[in-house]
């Protein structure tokens, strides 16, 4: 164990937060304030790396490292840190339309390549800091600023994109539920290399209620499906069977406890995660929470060091005389 | 008998055939034979931007140009004494550039009627008349070349791949080249493939011995060394001297080097060299796009290291939002643009100098960055040390304008002394108490390099406009007036040479004045016109933003000052602008760099109106 010991006050910068009320962005900063001093990692080498929105003032809050960069941009910039300065835990904060509309080509890189980053993703459905329009994660036909009539845009779904990228760490969480949020921050942390968070988060101004359903404690009971690895996946009414190749959401009292799904994160098989990935519907009557992969595979920065570190091993360090003189040389008396 | 040896102090050869005849290989081989013997030298690759247009037409021609000579040169020259021509496309695209008298070397067995149909010659030129201003050597290069290697287990098709191999072979007897260090470099790069090393070991040989032995060949010639200053010399690409001379920055800064880069011509080369020096440390980071290579450079030198990008224009294009925020950051980058024809995708493997505005304005708001660039292709060396210098003392963005004339040339360079070169490194910020990320130095304006890892001074920063000194995001009004104005002085202060002019009578009306790649082109011609007793000075700007300091004074000094580019005056733009000097533009966009004697005519109208 680490012998830095640090507390929620160390995290806490002195910049006034600039959230709405009533944000689920407070809940997730108060949750990873809370969480850092666990990693026992001096601030000093921690570095949260945001882009543009709502979401990605979140570096502000923080007292570590950060930077506010440009919009999409942030998995680009934390790569070249990441890989360059493989001592330091690297966080990348972002939202719906920063790393799915504008910056989606870096964040499926980055998955693919396996860069050491924590990319949280806080999903709210909607641009805020614009006022308002569709994001690429609301349903279609939604009535926005501008889709006055209704979008006609299908949604991605950030889980299914993530997997398809060949992403090693991959889960969800709720920003109002602070347990399971850490728990889901704790494993990511452990992870080696990407690991890639959805956070559904409420936006009360402009899309106020979105995850309702998975919140009220009428129907959270229902509709949060967990997974817990090793443990079948189910919620209090329904749990997941298998039907064929995919996987279906049935009522408990229909099946037996042993005919639920038990869940597996390390299989190694994507098409598992991914099917799990398709239960949750726009409608939100069913959404598993908790992580859906979590596969062993080297950091990119751990394979370019030691790519490095070979070659000066087998053939020495570099010596730029002797770099300079290589090939046809001849000599001018 | 031995056949008579003429003694020559300069020539211009140019290679050329299909993309896929290996005119560029040939080209290279000749120029090392050739700088391995003390000539001076200067080369000009040409080649489409497909890499297999369709065989024997115009549009696939590649060709190789080298002028050497027994003296210092300064261009690739402009009509070549030489053509060899592998087939009638290549004769066709070449030809209007000959002089009359000029040798021509063709492929004889590429003159079919089906080829000659497929470039719109109606009647074969060999046989029509229409060459016999020239010195017309029709051979069968083919034939004879499938012939030497009729032993071989070779395909008819693969035999035909060495006659490359033969045409170099005459050329270096023809011009009395050494052939060890072509038959060396043969020898390693078909090592695995015996049968085809074997093939063009023959057919060089044979090529060669096709010269001593024929007699269509009555003469060979000779060119001497050229006199040069002391010292170890070696050949080499402006996007290899680039290369190298950021691998010297890394080492002399003691800052880890890290490229991001997307493929691109006519820069990737700087990609594929620094890629194969990671025994220095070095990374390289061929990202997803080029956003993303500028990002991740970006982040590199957030986090210490001498965080580079290399592109062409369109590159640059795609990066500026980064290069701004990089503006913002005040952090050190270097963008590496070879520029290349534009707009849009334009020209791509072919040269133009129309980037300069892009680079001093193609951000949005007041975004200025230092903006350099080199003369020639061995000055990419000490350019890259200047960038590294400029961007790591002033925390700012360098953007280092080469050319596809200076990345794909070559010249011969003498290797500098490694401890001659500068000391380049750097402080960052140490632990400190109420630490201000944006607290200048009060002489270079510069904010600290406050690194992740550094106890005690842990910040946030971003592209929102800062405070003054601490760095909070501030909207206040007279901050951002401040700011805006102490991001320009501190560009505008940055320390760079005077421009230093050559004017040996002292009296001359009529500057020269160029930048980039057009330095040899410029020097060649004004060499020219003082030969013939006219009174001309020349300078060469290396510092585009800041301007050397006396620049004003030598604008003032002369009356006339001519501005040669490959562009439409975006130099002579800024000139006007900034000093309101009425300059002389001369301009051309043909994809190809100044001729010599397009330059003296535009001198010889402006000394004698």
């Amino acid at each position: 164990m680490s012998d830095v010991v640090l507390t929620k006050k160390d995290f806490t910068s002195d910049q006034e937060v600039r959230w709405c009320p009533g944000c689920g962005d407070y809940s997730i900063l108060s949750t990873m304030q809370s969480f850092l001093p666990e990693l026992g990692i001096e601030r000093e080498n921690i570095v949260f790396i945001s882009g543009i929105g709502c979401s990605s003032r979140f570096p502000y809050y923080l007292e570590t490292f950060g930077m506010h960069s440009i919009h999409g941009r942030a998995p680009t910039i934390a790569s070249g840190l990441a890989i360059s300065r493989p001592d330091l835990t690297v966080f990348v904060i972002t939202g719906d339309g920063d790393a799915l509309s504008i910056g989606g080509n870096h964040l499926i890189h980055s998955l693919r390549r396996n860069v050491e980053l924590k990319i949280l993703l806080f999903n709210n459905r909607i641009y805020g800091l614009t006022k308002g329009q569709y994001s690429p994660t609301s349903e279609q036909g939604k009535i926005t600023k501008s889709t006055p009539a209704g979008s006609l845009d299908t949604p991605f779904n950030p889980i299914s994109l993530a997997l398809g990228a060949e992403a090693s760490f991959v889960a969800r969480s709720v920003d109002s539920d602070r347990k399971h949020l850490t728990e889901v921050l704790r494993a990511a942390s452990a992870h080696k290399g990407s690991a890639f968070i959805e956070i559904f988060q409420n936006c009360p101004i402009f899309n106020d209620g979105a995850f309702d359903s998975i919140k009220d404690s009428d129907t959270k009971g229902a509709s949060l499906l967990q997974m817990v690895h090793g443990q079948p996946i189910k919620s209090e009414t329904h749990g997941l069977v298998h039907e064929g190749a995919s996987l279906k959401v049935v009522e408990l009292a229909s099946v037996s406890e042993s005919d639920l799904v038990i869940h597996d994160a390390h299989n190694p098989d994507p098409s598992y995660a991914f099917a799990l990935s398709r239960i949750s519907s726009s409608d939100l009557s069913h959404v598993p929470v908790g992580i859906f992969r979590d596969v062993a595979r080297p950091s990119y920065g751990s394979l370019v060091n030691n790519q490095i570190d070979e070659i000066i091993t087998s053939q020495g360090a570099g010596d730029l005389s002797t770099l300079l003189s290589s090939g046809d040389t001849w000599m001018v008396e | 008998m031995s056949k008579p040896v003429v003694a020559l102090k300069q020539v211009t050869i140019r290679f050329a055939g299909d993309s896929g005849d290996g005119m560029q290989l040939t080209g290279d081989r000749f120029t090392m034979d050739t700088a391995s013997i003390g000539n001076d030298l200067s080369t000009l690759p040409n080649f489409p931007a497909e890499i297999r247009a369709p065989q024997g037409t115009i549009n696939g021609v590649s060709s190789f140009q080298l002028h050497f000579a027994d003296h210092h040169i300064q261009t690739a020259g402009d009509a070549p004494d030489v053509l060899v021509a592998m087939n009638p496309a290549a004769l066709k695209a070449n030809i209007k550039e000959m002089q009359r008298g000029a040798t021509i070397i063709v492929d004889a067995d590429e003159f079919t009627t089906r080829n000659l149909s497929k470039v719109g010659y109606e009647t074969n030129p060999l046989e029509d008349g229409s060459l016999d201003s020239f010195k017309l050597h029709p051979v069968a290069l083919t034939s004879l070349t499938v012939a030497a290697l009729s032993e071989l287990a070779l395909t008819r098709k693969e035999a035909e791949r060495s006659k490359n191999m033969f045409a170099l072979g005459l050329l270096t007897w023809m011009y009395h080249r050494p052939t060890e260090a072509t038959e060396n470099f043969l020898t390693a790069k078909f090592a695995k493939k015996p049968e085809i090393l074997k093939a063009n070991l023959l057919a060089y040989r044979t090529g060669w011995n096709y010269g001593e032995t024929t007699e269509d060949f009555s003469v060979s010639y000779e060119i001497a060394k050229a006199k040069m200053p002391a010292g170890k010399y070696r050949n080499i690409s402006g996007n290899a001297a680039m290369a190298y001379g950021l691998i010297a920055a890394s080492q002399q800064s003691k800052l880890k080097l890290f490229l991001g880069s997307y493929p691109i011509t006519p820069a990737s080369d700087i990609l594929h060299e620094l890629s194969k020096h990671k025994k220095f440390g070095v990374i390289t980071f061929q990202a997803e796009d080029e956003i993303a290579a500028i990002g991740s450079a970006l982040g590199a030198s957030y986090g210490g290291a001498l965080g580079i990008t290399t592109t062409s224009g369109p590159g640059v294009a795609l990066k500026s939002e980064m290069i701004g925020l990089g503006v913002m950051l005040e952090l050190p980058l270097i963008i590496i643009d070879v520029q290349r024809g534009g707009p849009s995708t334009g020209l791509p493997t072919k040269t133009e100098q129309a980037d300069l505005l892009q680079a001093m304005f193609g951000r949005n708001g007041e975004s200025p960055v230092a903006v350099i660039a080199p003369s020639h292709a061995s000055d990419c060396f000490s350019i890259a040390l200047e960038a590294a210098r400029i961007s790591t003392t002033y925390r700012v963005p360098v953007i280092v304008l080469s050319d596809g004339y200076i990345a794909n040339g070559s010249e011969p360079w003498m290797i500098p002394d490694v401890d001659s070169l500068p000391d380049l490194r750097v402080d960052f910020a140490k632990t400190q108490e109420d630490f201000m990320p944006y607290l200048r130095n009060s002489e270079t304006l510069a904010r600290p390099w406050a690194i992740p890892g550094t106890k005690g001074i842990e910040h946030r920063i971003g592209g929102l406009e800062k405070a003054d000194k601490t760095g909070d995001i501030s909207y206040e009004p007279a901050n951002h007036d401040f700011m805006v104005r102490t991001r320009a002085a501190k560009v505008a202060g940055i320390k760079v040479p005077d421009l230093e002019v050559s004017d040996p009578t002292g009296d001359a009306n009529v500057l020269f004045l160029g930048w980039g790649s057009t330095y040899g082109p410029i020097s060649a011609a004004v060499e020219t016109l003082r030969e013939n007793g006219e009174k001309i000075a020349q300078a060469h700007i290396r510092y585009l933003n800041p301007f050397p300091k006396n620049l004003d004074e030598v604008l003032k000094k002369y009356p006339k000052v001519i501005v040669p580019e490959m562009n439409l005056g975006q130099l002579a733009m800024l000139l006007r602008a900034k000093f309101l000097k009425d300059v002389i533009s001369f301009n051309q966009v043909r994809g190809l760099p100044f001729t010599t004697a397009e330059l003296i005519e535009s001198a010889m109208g402006v000394l004698h109106e």
